[in-house]
């Protein structure tokens, strides 16, 4: 998949579209025995490995599910504490699938409005007069492109690094924003949109 | 093509050094600030980066780089990180491509060399050394897209 997300943030910083189109993360089933090798810790709600990297398991991993059921957070489907669970000997042999955990919506906000300050510094700090916020980001797994229209809103969208042509789909996607949002009576501007044609516009 | 200037800082946000060749637009806060500024844009760039990736940022091999780069409408930032937190951080105008190898020059022939070998030179704290501040200069001046006249 060339195109891994996109991103709409309106004048303030807030998440106003989201759209992931990545294909499922690298993710490793295994079975262990008491005592489990791998160091687990409790961050954010969810249980991820904090030593122990192995096997495709690697640190930052979360636990996605135990005997095949998935795991809430860090509770079991059925309301048992997952580091309890795992330290008890009798549950043992057990099943534990491991992989990159998925952005919750919260943590996408919060992703959002970071970048938003991010392009900001990113301005300020120029050494060049006339500058405008960071519109390229460079890693080695993924570059992220932005486009600020006139109005402040910031299309963002996260794609391969080899691929081309984001310019012109970024300016595609602000036409079809100003198409289907702004065009439409029912929308009130910088609140989060919802629409099902959009979310197919962008899709295609 | 030119080179605007550059940072380097420790692991824990000290700039060790700064210089500028080409820069026409200072910061408007004191010097002191924009580099905590800077060091605190880097460090959530990084933050922000590996919760972002859509892929293992260890997937294929051990060692991937995480943030490399970004550019804006007038300027790029080249980033390089090494393994025990020092930060290389050069901004230059768009025309130039990735200079990760130049970045790593000047850790490993520049500052390992000059000031880490260094037994009077304290780390920790800005750079005193005049020897490495004049290698760097004329290292960067003796780059290819590093042009003399600004602009």
């Amino acid at each position: 998949m060339a195109i891994f997300s996109v991103y709409v943030v309106n004048k303030a910083g807030g998440l106003i579209y989201q759209l992931d189109s990545y294909a499922p993360r690298a993710e490793a089933e295994k079975t262990f025995s008491y005592p489990l090798d791998l160091l687990l810790k409790l961050h954010d709600e969810r249980v991820l490995v904090a030593f122990g990297q192995r096997d495709g398991i690697r640190v930052g991993h979360a636990v996605l599910a135990i005997n095949g059921v998935d795991v809430n957070g860090k509770y079991t489907a059925d309301g048992k504490e997952v580091l309890e669970y795992l330290g008890n000997p009798a549950n043992y042999p057990v099943s534990i699938r491991f992989g990159r955990p998925r952005l919750t919506s919260n943590e996408k906000l919060m992703l959002a409005s970071m970048f938003h300050s991010l392009f900001a510094i990113g301005s300020q700090l120029s050494p060049e007069q006339g500058s405008s916020g960071i519109e390229m980001l460079e890693t080695d797994t993924f570059k992220l492109h932005c486009f600020q229209t006139l109005t402040g809103i910031k299309f963002v969208v996260l794609a391969d690094p080899r691929q081309a042509g984001i310019d012109s789909l970024l300016r595609k996607i602000y036409e079809i924003y100003s198409d289907f949002a702004l065009k439409n009576p029912f929308y009130s501007l910088e609140m989060p949109i919802s629409m099902k044609l959009k979310a197919e516009e962008a899709g295609a | 093509m030119t080179v605007h200037n550059l940072y380097l800082f420790d692991r824990n946000g000290v700039c060790l050094h700064y210089s500028e060749w080409h820069r026409k637009k200072q910061a408007g806060i004191p010097k002191e600030e924009e580099y905590k500024l800077m060091y605190g844009m880097l460090f959530s760039i990084r933050s922000f980066v590996s919760k972002m990736s859509p892929l293992d940022m260890y997937a294929e091999s051990e060692g991937k780089d995480g943030f490399l780069a970004f550019q804006t409408s007038r300027y790029k930032l080249h980033y390089y990180e090494t393994p025990t937190g020092i930060k290389v951080v050069m901004n230059t105008d768009l025309g130039v491509g990735p200079i990760r190898d130049v970045l790593h020059h000047i850790y490993s022939a520049l500052y390992v060399e000059l000031v880490v070998k260094n037994p009077l030179c304290p780390l920790g704290q800005t750079v005193q050394s005049e020897l490495f501040r004049s290698r760097l200069d004329s290292y960067v001046r003796s780059l290819p897209f590093f042009s003399a006249r600004a602009g």
